[in-house]
């Protein structure tokens, strides 16, 4: 070795890899070249769009930049009391008396083509509702596809899945869905009920109704009789006119715990059944014995998956105290990874909030946080200039009683506490009046049934976070909801049992 | 020695049951019952708010021990029940037909609530196989969904048949693990408040049911809108009060279980348990 040359401890700046700053992704945008988003969308009633009685249309558009990327049609009282009436239409007449296996393979069909326009699906669910391409692509639409190829085989089986009773459906479903997951949760109201044998009125939330319009389009290509499917769209006063209709069967709803009480009061005293998908304050728990990298990336996809705007997010972050330090470094450290920005983009981590309306609630609880003596952290990322942002954050030093703890923030915010017990972490996971998700993390696996048994929630997640399946029953206990979607147990939801 | 004639009668105090004790109401108040004749048998307590809302507590109290109680011993415990009415039958028999019942009437209601008892104990280690099950995700997870107790129910019981009513609503809450406040019916609440006393002898722990008497009318909305009832189980009432239940249990999301016009002489199914039942999924990593 010739002298001059620099040994193994003699590194220059030349031939140095600096880890900590420097490194930059390159842009991976989608391409959006094959998309087709019409200028304008009208009501999908009866098999055909249609102009809104209204005669008024809202901009949808991309959280992302703000751009305008389509016009929708704003769906009034009349218009629903169409798509009902077509409804019940499809369901005295074609529907009801279609050979179950037959009904299955229409449902089929919608799977099968969904798969086939995949990547379109995607870019449009990324541009209309800010969420990363990454996510869009692998989670949402595969598990849209998959959930009414699930459900599609149900169809002809119904008299296997509830012993000793007979099923039958209950007419028309009313069904309104939230703008998080908005093909996906199209598929998990859709399909359980067209396998039951329903027929459908949907409304896809006012920010995010670019994907329900193209699922209208692969719906109609299906050739699923007219009527089966209607999809209005519309804001509130649109989905009131839903859960309110007489003609109505059963109203399925996924949304704020508030909107889910005020429709059981609407509710009360008709014969309509429903089933309500709320919200959440899921405590995720982190113990000493655990696998501390993995429970630092459970943390992170648990709180920043989807930009946090998940119902079933991890929000409430419960980490042993010999650990705690340890952890929250850690995750610190993992923060400054994420990448934030573009939703198109390939790398991106977390994407645009939703909305404008979202962004402002989102930052008035990080001031709230603060404001009850909460540390607030944040990761130093760039974010675009347009659009909605924010960046990743964490509250350490927040007490049960503070509003990020007690709250659902339905954004990038995580409310840091710590425990010393197995008890404690129980008592303090269970003191919320929500129920729908929970995590632990500990290598013991007698430890992990103590928790999975003893945290009061419709799902729990044990060493991961955020896994979803048609095939797995998801549904909340207490003030999260009540019913299930997904699974065998996700039928019940559109059937009358019967002696 | 005292001949039969000039013997007095013990007459009963009928009081209500919670926490595993036998208090009178808190309010004093009473609502008398009367046999065929008007004869007054005896003054019923009139259950008050405050009664509930103590019976509440006791029921939360217990939630947590039952619900994690085995099934074979809840089984056994609800089985137990049954063995205790079936020494009681003819005190049974007697009561029913104060509460208006033909001699043979009161004897086949008996008879149906033990065996009712007798099915619903068989359950308390099969519903959770018929209902629960595995399921096959695509993704390297093991999966399953289970059935838990939705925790404390209020229950406003059957008006008729007033013993077998209670006992075919009582029975599949509890073998699901649920902690109870019912409301017995109020044209048969000595049979209700003797069948709490079976309870009482059964090895049922303090506070998993409880059993009041008075009011529908009154305490519906109050057991309706508690914000620690989980549930409400309704087998009375016509469209108002169906609303008034319904509006007051969403402040908190209680499961409305409404089974007014039932008829409870038919066979019991353990789709009567499940209504009282959340389901819970639970995922786990398959690797190393």
């Amino acid at each position: 070795m010739a002298r001059d040359a620099p040994g193994p401890d003699m590194a220059t700046p030349e031939n140095t890899l600096a880890f900590d700053g420097g490194w930059e992704y390159d842009p991976a945008p989608e391409s959006t070249d094959h998309i087709k988003i019409a200028p304008r969308y009208g009501l999908f009633i009866g098999g055909d769009f249609v102009k809104p009685s209204t005669g008024r249309y809202f901009d949808t558009i991309n959280p992302a930049n703000e751009e305008k990327l389509a016009r929708v049609a704003l769906a009034g009282s009349e218009d629903v009391d169409k798509a009902v009436k077509a409804a019940r239409k499809a369901y005295a007449g074609p529907w009801s008396r279609m050979k179950a296996a037959e009904r299955g393979k229409y449902i089929y069909r919608i799977a099968r083509i969904m798969q086939e326009r995949a990547r379109e699906f995607a870019a449009i669910e990324s541009l209309d509702g800010g969420k990363p391409i990454r996510e869009s692509r692998d989670v949402d639409v595969p598990l849209a596809a998959a959930h009414f190829f699930y459900y599609a085989g149900w169809a002809d089986k119904l008299e296997y899945a509830f012993p000793g009773r007979t099923a039958r459906p209950l007419g028309v479903a009313g069904q309104v869905i939230p703008w998080n997951f908005p093909l996906l949760m199209a598929a998990w109201k859709i399909a359980p009920a067209l396998a039951c044998g329903n027929t459908v009125v949907l409304k896809p939330a006012e920010t995010t109704p670019l994907t329900a319009m193209k699922l209208a389009e692969v719906i109609a290509d299906a050739g699923l009789p007219e009527g089966v499917v209607n999809i209005v769209t519309g804001a509130g006063a649109t989905g009131a006119a839903i859960v309110e209709h007489p003609g109505v069967n059963k109203i399925a709803f996924t949304g704020s715990t508030a909107v889910g009480k005020l429709i059981q009061k609407t509710l009360a005293g008709t014969n309509k059944s429903y089933t309500l998908e709320l919200g959440g304050k899921a405590a995720n728990i982190i113990f000493a014995d655990a696998a501390i990298d993995q429970a630092v990336e459970g943390i992170v996809n648990g709180i920043f998956f989807n930009q946090g705007h998940v119902c079933c997010a991890g929000s409430r972050l419960f980490v042993q105290e010999s650990v705690a330090d340890e952890v929250v470094e850690k995750l610190k450290d993992r923060m400054e990874t994420l990448i934030v920005g573009d939703p198109l983009d390939k790398n991106t981590d977390i994407g645009a909030i939703n909305s404008k309306m979202q962004l402002d609630k989102i930052e008035e609880y990080l001031e709230v946080g603060q404001a009850e003596g909460g540390t607030l952290h944040q990761s130093g990322c760039r974010v675009p200039k347009q659009g909605y942002w924010c960046r990743p954050s964490i509250f350490t030093g927040v007490s049960q009683s503070s509003r990020v703890v007690q709250e659902e923030i339905f954004g990038p915010v995580l409310a840091i506490q710590t425990f010393r017990t197995f008890d404690e972490a129980l008592t303090k996971a269970n003191n919320t009046p929500y129920g729908l998700s929970g995590g632990v993390w500990t290598d013991k696996g007698a430890k992990i049934f103590r928790m999975t048994q003893g945290v009061r929630a419709g799902v729990v997640w044990a060493n991961t976070f955020n896994k979803f399946d048609p095939t797995a029953p998801f549904g909340g206990y207490k003030e999260s909801g009540m019913g299930r979607e997904g699974g065998l147990h996700g039928l019940d939801a559109y059937l009358k049992l019967g002696a | 020695m005292a001949t039969a004639q000039d013997r007095i009668p013990v007459a009963k105090t009928y009081k209500i049951y919670i926490d595993g004790k036998f208090p009178r109401t808190e309010s004093g108040r009473y609502f008398t019952f009367e046999d065929k004749r008007g004869k007054v048998i005896a003054n019923v307590c009139r259950s008050s708010r405050k009664d509930f809302r103590n019976a509440v507590v006791a029921a939360r109290k217990a939630q947590g021990g039952w619900s994690k109680a085995s099934a074979y011993l809840r089984g056994q415990i609800v089985y137990r029940i049954a063995e205790m009415l079936e020494g009681r039958r003819e005190q049974f028999v007697a009561e029913l037909s104060l509460e208006g019942r033909t001699a043979r009437q009161a004897e086949r209601e008996v008879d149906a609530a033990i065996d009712r008892l007798i099915y619903f104990a068989g359950w308390s280690d099969k519903y959770q196989q018929v209902f629960s099950a595995v399921n096959p995700v695509s993704s390297s997870h093991f999966n399953f969904s289970v059935l838990e107790a939705t925790g404390v129910v209020a229950m406003i019981a059957p008006e008729e048949p007033g013993l077998l009513g209670l006992v075919s609503n009582l029975a599949p809450a509890i073998v699901g693990g649920n902690t109870v406040v019912l409301l017995a019916s109020e044209s048969a609440p000595l049979s209700a408040i003797s069948f709490a006393e079976v309870l009482h002898a059964s090895d049922v722990p303090a506070g998993v049911v409880n059993i009041l008497t008075g009011f529908g009318d009154e305490l519906a909305e109050h057991f309706a809108s508690h914000m620690d009832v989980n549930a409400i189980v309704c087998c009375e009432g016509g469209r108002k009060r169906r609303r008034q239940v319904q509006t007051l249990a969403a402040d908190n999301l209680k499961r409305v279980i409404w089974r007014a016009g039932t008829d409870w002489s038919g066979d019991g199914n353990p789709y009567l348990i499940r209504d009282t039942q959340e389901i819970k999924t639970t995922w786990h990593p398959i690797g190393v």
